[in-house]
């Protein structure tokens, strides 16, 4: 994975410099919470419901072991003990104090990490496929060139005050795990007709109260132009985007408003007129930046494991984490582990002190030291020998992280909703627990197959309600949190937004709606391979919306 | 309301014609852009000194015949947090060959400075009380490590193409 150079390093410690002064500047009364938010905003730092909430940038969602004891320690010394990840690749903690804000990011520091662009109108953690540099399906490792970008956006003078958030996420597999077409700009690897690499661009994709399927601007782009195409983007976005309304101000409103060709033709102008501007990537930098994400030296096994064989036979609950939390791997013999941070009625996304240590300790021991952040809120163990899953496996089950759900009903997304945030009109975190204690780790979860559910706490979409195979969203009427449930979205390579299943649902409907929509699949399906979301596309609305709102004449739902 | 110019604080002998006004033949006046479109026969042949004030959103390639024209150019900044001026001034400099002062008027505060520096701008109108103070004194962060090239000379720091370190 990527190390810091001095350079790099010399620019975090400037930064958690300048913000040690700020909160000196705050706690003294010299400057106003007013005066004072762009700062504590540019490295991170929300003033959530109850306290600051801290956002810690994990580039790409890639870790090493000692930087997940670092965020175990930030967990234990300034917080209560445990974190949040997140749909961004990133961890939050809720509890931090301002006082200690400096200390925390100068504690981060010393493990290559930070906060900065985690929030504000700026370009944010540039983000990438969880299994990327690991998965059999991979074209080529994105990391480098969110790494690239990553650096490159840093504190960017011409674009760290855009109309609005800005996100790009890139991915190298033709299975699309970033979810690139809901971002706003997503680069997918691809090889032309003369065998080069490069990127297919999208832009103008994103989620929030108006969600759009990003546009193909480009269906390829050189590598030497990422950068130089990039800033063409960010500059037709930066000048044109509208700053009239905070709610149309991302890049999807400025594409759809001026037509995906009007928006083309904009960039490309932009681009070939960049002159003595244009940032041309040589190879030669590229494949530098590649050797820092260079495959493991990983010892060459068998394709089977009789270890992981006779265990199997043994224990179903081994058997049932092979099959849903270990995905194939580049090279025989390995796989890559998905550690679930969604136990049956648990927080989505949360993991304790402790339980990250022993990540870390794992990663160290089984995963050549390397750890990723999931946008779906788990974590992985990208190259794990398959003869040591077994140990793998049992030191999960001793840390109460061995839930074989990944992909299933119960591995479901939210957003800290109404318990954390200040932006909330409803709780999500019950309402996941609810269902993920309705459907739990049976045989029956199993047997449904992949089902993605995805929870929002208000329009924002934090929690990707419209890209989920069944989407919630929690809204507020008269006082009372009411649900609205969206099926058919998907964030992949099949990217569609959820369909509104018509009114919604109480508190206490809304697991059992889900358990309705969940019967009339199974009962709907051709087979067990026909999953949910192609059940749903194959079967449309009307058998869903039938059995929500007719079935029981005279309900008041 | 101060100018600080060039890394310190000067005389500002350029004052700002409000619409409607009249146009002193002397210049040393900064123009708003909607004026200069109807009134600028008025300086037809004349080589008084001149600046143009443009509000973000304007569309500069349209003037781009004018610019030489002017020695000052006032790029507004109608709230901090409104970046566009930082485009217009790095477009200016890069695209349209503009050598003269280009200047941040409207809300200039200190922890922006060091960037519209870096987009050309060289000249700004400082009303806010914390960033006079800090800029009298000297007593900011100016920050020596970045990730870009910028339009101020900066040279390249080791082998990454975009890496630029201040000296």
């Amino acid at each position: 994975m990527y190390r810091y150079d001095e350079f790099d390093a010399g620019f975090v410690a400037e930064r958690v410099a300048q913000f040690r002064d700020q909160v000196a500047r705050r706690l003294s009364g010299d400057i106003t919470e007013e005066q004072f938010r762009p700062h504590r905003l540019m490295n991170g730092l929300y003033l959530q419901l109850h306290a600051y909430m801290l956002r810690v940038a994990v580039p790409y969602g890639t870790l090493n072991g000692k930087q997940m004891h670092m965020l175990a320690h930030i967990a234990r010394k300034y917080d209560r003990g445990y974190g949040h990840f997140t749909t961004r690749q990133n961890i939050q903690y809720n509890w931090p104090t301002l006082k200690d804000t400096p200390d925390i990011l100068a504690d981060l520091a010393t493990v290559e990490m930070h906060a900065i662009q985690t929030s504000g109108n700026c370009i944010r953690n540039v983000t990438a496929d969880h299994f990327a540099g690991a998965a059999a399906d991979e074209i080529e490792d994105p990391r480098p060139y969110a790494e690239i970008l990553r650096q490159w956006s840093s504190v960017h003078p011409e674009f760290t005050f855009l109309p609005r958030k800005f996100k790009i996420a890139v991915t190298g597999a033709p299975k699309d795990r970033a979810a690139i077409q809901v971002h706003d700009i997503g680069y997918h690897i691809v090889r032309n007709e003369q065998g080069e690499m490069g990127f297919a661009v999208y832009v103008g994709g994103g989620q929030g109260r108006t969600p759009m399927i990003a546009r193909k601007l480009r269906d390829f782009l050189p590598k030497k132009d990422l950068l130089a195409y990039t800033q063409a983007v960010m500059r037709v976005y930066n000048l044109e985007g509208r700053r009239d309304n905070k709610y149309k101000a991302r890049i999807k409103i400025l594409v759809h408003e001026t037509g995906e060709a009007e928006m083309r033709e904009a960039v490309e102008a932009e681009f070939a007129a960049l002159g003595s501007e244009t940032l041309s990537l040589p190879q030669t930098e590229i494949a530098r930046i590649q050797a820092y994400f260079a495959m493991p030296a990983l010892a060459v096994k068998s394709a089977k494991s009789a270890k992981v064989e006779a265990r199997r036979q043994t224990d179903p609950r081994f058997a049932a984490f092979m099959d849903t939390n270990v995905t194939a791997h580049k090279r025989a013999g390995y796989g890559i582990v998905t550690i679930s941070l969604k136990p049956i009625g648990g927080i989505p996304g949360d993991a304790t002190a402790d339980q990250m240590d022993a990540i870390a300790d794992l990663a160290k021991t089984y995963s050549q030291d390397e750890i990723r952040v999931s946008h779906e809120q788990n974590l992985v163990l990208p190259h794990v020998a398959l003869d040591d899953i077994p140990a793998v496996y049992d030191e999960l089950l001793r840390q109460k992280l061995a839930t074989a759900n990944a992909g299933l009903i119960t591995d479901i997304i939210a957003c800290p909703g109404m318990d954390y945030c200040a932006l909330a009109t409803a709780r999500s975190i019950p309402i996941a627990q609810r269902i993920s204690e309705r459907f739990g780790e049976t045989k029956r979860s199993a047997d449904i197959g992949e089902l993605k559910i995805k929870i929002s706490g208000c329009i924002n979409a934090c929690g990707h309600h419209h890209v989920g195979h069944i989407g919630i969203l929690g809204l507020e009427r008269k006082g009372v949190e009411t649900y609205q449930i969206t099926l058919g979205g998907s964030g992949d390579e099949t990217c569609s937004i959820g369909d509104i299943t018509g009114p919604g649902f109480s508190t206490d409907q809304v697991t059992d709606a889900v358990e309705t929509i969940v019967d009339t699949y199974m009962a709907l399906r051709t087979s067990k391979d026909e999953d949910f979301l192609s059940a749903y596309r194959r079967l449309g609305m009307k058998p869903f919306k039938q059995a929500l709102y007719e079935r029981d004449t005279g309900a008041s739902i | 309301m101060t100018l600080f110019k060039n890394g310190a604080f000067v005389e500002d002998n350029w004052r700002h014609i409000d619409e409607g006004e009249d146009a002193p033949p002397a210049g040393h006046v900064i123009l708003p852009l909607d004026w200069w479109k109807a009134e600028r026969a008025v300086y037809d042949g004349s080589n008084a000194p001149l600046g143009l004030k443009i509000e973000p959103g304007a569309d500069i390639s349209e003037y781009v015949e004018d610019i030489s024209r002017f020695s000052v150019i006032a790029l507004v900044f109608p709230k901090y947090n409104d970046g566009r001026a930082f485009s217009t001034a790095q477009l200016l400099r890069t695209r349209y060959g503009f050598m003269g002062e280009i200047r941040a008027v409207g809300e200039v505060l200190i922890d922006q400075i060091q960037m519209m520096e870096r987009c050309g701008f060289n000249a700004f109108e400082i009303n806010n009380a914390p960033t006079e103070k800090a800029l009298r004194s000297g007593e900011y962060t100016r920050f020596t490590h970045f990730y870009q090239p910028a339009v101020t000379t900066e040279p390249p720091a080791g082998t990454r193409p975009w890496l630029r370190k201040s000296t």
